[in-house]
């Protein structure tokens, strides 16, 4: 019997989910010799062209990093959809829009406009922009364009499983990865991790207060921080309550806060407004003065508690910006 | 939007004080605009931020949320922690680009059903102007983009005669909730 093809790509993604696939050291040995890659351009050349080739639903697994930001990686996600049994999104941004996500709230031009003349190490004196076609010559050349909206890969095409993380783990990698060469897959849909917050297996647990009663908060640069206390108990923003757990308190025990990648449990639709709801409530004013000298404190909401999640939040995205 | 447009706005009234002062403002017969749709929780301190994004995000103009006066809560705290989530809210919303007068927080007392009346109609007055937010027709029209390429799939689809574009279709569920 053949072996089961199994297909990685990137979309908009930094390329961290590609390292976690070769973070699995010799376990990635195992699963080279249990399958046919067929597709990973951050690591072997192919051509998409034998992937179009492919009778539908040849691949057995497609790991889909990144955001879909473009026509060209919308396109691709539709392709590998057709193409594979199982389509999973790997990684916060194909999970929830990730970092790339937060571009949600600048109009297309804006962003355009800075990456190709305002900032400061790009030396561009024409002004050019990446243009959708171009002619030379009587030949002519296209390109992808830009989409208006950053997606998760859940709004463009149907998604089997979703890997969470910025990046996923090597052992929830290696459990996706098991769970589908050994056939004992979870319900469609299901997120590979556990269900419960981060709060559950964060090393720092015993010492979350009940009562909190903030004045201020502070960022984790700004004072020196006990390694063993709950962050939440030292006025810094930790968004472990909201968060799936799975990562170990990977940030938490190298002594960072909690950021969010994993994305919220199930029984939460919208982790920033979640968390800002379980925060806020315990702040010590009741009144809107001391409220908001209270609030101050946070200077970026959505950078804080839409970190990984904004494209896939009830709102999706700045909701006056041109589509 | 057609010319007949009129805002449509979620209430969230707490049922020890605003839901009380909505049945007296009724029982009284005061006459207020009808555009409100009242849900009743059993505290202002029950509403969950989502609660609020969920009613912009399916249609809903403006959100208006009613509970006790301070120090009248019944559950003692919970229109404080409702205030708090409220100013962190609208602090999120104005970051989102959602117009404030969108979002209002009023306490109003079991006998205040006047005030339930000004509230309302100050309320409609102010959305009227604003006009519609739009929200489900915002997700349509930002998913456009991705049309062109779905009729591109579906004619390669036609063309090899394996139509699978279940999956082209924008998913439901982004825009749902628990």
């Amino acid at each position: 019997m053949s072996k089961p093809k199994v297909a990685f790509y990137w979309c908009a993604s930094c390329g961290g989910c590609e390292e976690t696939v070769v973070d699995l050291a010799e376990d990635i040995l195992g699963v080279v010799a249990a399958v046919d890659i067929v597709l990973w351009p951050v690591a072997m050349d192919f051509k998409y062209k034998s992937i179009e080739d492919m009778p539908d639903k040849s691949i057995t697994a497609t790991l889909l990093n990144g955001a879909i930001r473009s026509t060209e990686q919308e396109e691709m996600a539709r392709l590998l959809r057709r193409k594979s049994q199982f389509l999973l999104a790997y990684g916060s941004c194909a999970v929830s829009g990730g970092i790339p996500g937060m571009a949600n709230q600048f109009p297309r031009e804006q962003i355009l406009k800075f990456n190709y003349e305002e900032c400061p190490t790009m030396v561009n004196e024409k002004k050019v922009h990446p243009q959708v076609s171009c002619s030379d010559e009587g030949h002519t050349l296209k390109l992808p364009q830009l989409h208006n909206v950053v997606r998760s890969l859940d709004q463009v095409v149907d998604v089997d499983y979703y890997v969470p993380g910025c990046p996923p783990t090597p052992k929830i990698t290696k459990a996706a990865v098991t769970a589908l060469l050994e056939g004992k897959l979870p319900p469609k849909g299901s997120v590979i991790g556990p269900d419960a917050a981060l709060c559950e297996e964060c090393p720092r647990k015993a010492s979350k207060p009940s009562v909190w009663d903030y004045t201020q908060f502070v960022r984790p640069h700004h004072k020196l921080l006990d390694p063993e206390k709950c962050f939440l108990a030292q006025n810094v923003i930790c968004m472990g309550p909201s968060t799936r757990a799975g990562c170990e308190g990977a940030c938490t025990t190298g002594g960072m806060p909690c950021t969010g990648c994993f994305g919220p449990t199930s029984r939460v639709t919208d982790q920033g407004a979640k968390m800002m709801s379980s925060l806020c409530s315990n702040i010590l004013a009741k009144d809107e003065e001391g409220i908001n000298k209270t609030l101050d404190t946070i200077p970026d909401p959505i950078g804080t508690f839409y970190r990984y999640g904004l494209a896939k939040s009830i709102l999706r995205r700045k909701v006056n910006l041109p589509a | 939007m057609s010319k007949e447009w009129k805002p449509r706005i979620v209430a969230f009234f707490c049922n020890w004080c605003t839901y009380t002062a909505a049945d007296l403002a009724g029982v009284s017969r005061l006459k207020y605009a009808s555009n409100t749709r009242v849900i009743r929780l059993m505290c202002s301190g029950r509403v969950d931020p989502q609660f609020i994004l969920d009613a912009l995000s399916k249609g809903a103009d403006a959100v208006l949320i009613g509970g006790c006066h301070p120090f009248d809560c019944h559950y003692a705290e919970g229109n404080y922690k409702c205030l708090r989530r409220f100013e962190m809210l609208k602090r999120m919303l104005k970051d989102m680009g959602v117009e404030e007068d969108r979002i209002r927080l009023e306490w109003i007392s079991a006998a205040e059903g006047a005030k339930v009346k000004t509230v309302i109609n100050e309320m409609v007055t102010k959305v009227t102007e604003l006009g519609p937010l739009g929200m489900p027709q915002k997700f349509e029209e930002w998913d456009k983009e991705m049309e062109q390429l779905t009729h591109h799939v579906q004619a390669a689809d036609a063309a090899q005669g394996a139509p699978c574009c279940a999956h082209a279709q924008p998913q439901k569920k982004e825009v749902a909730h628990v």
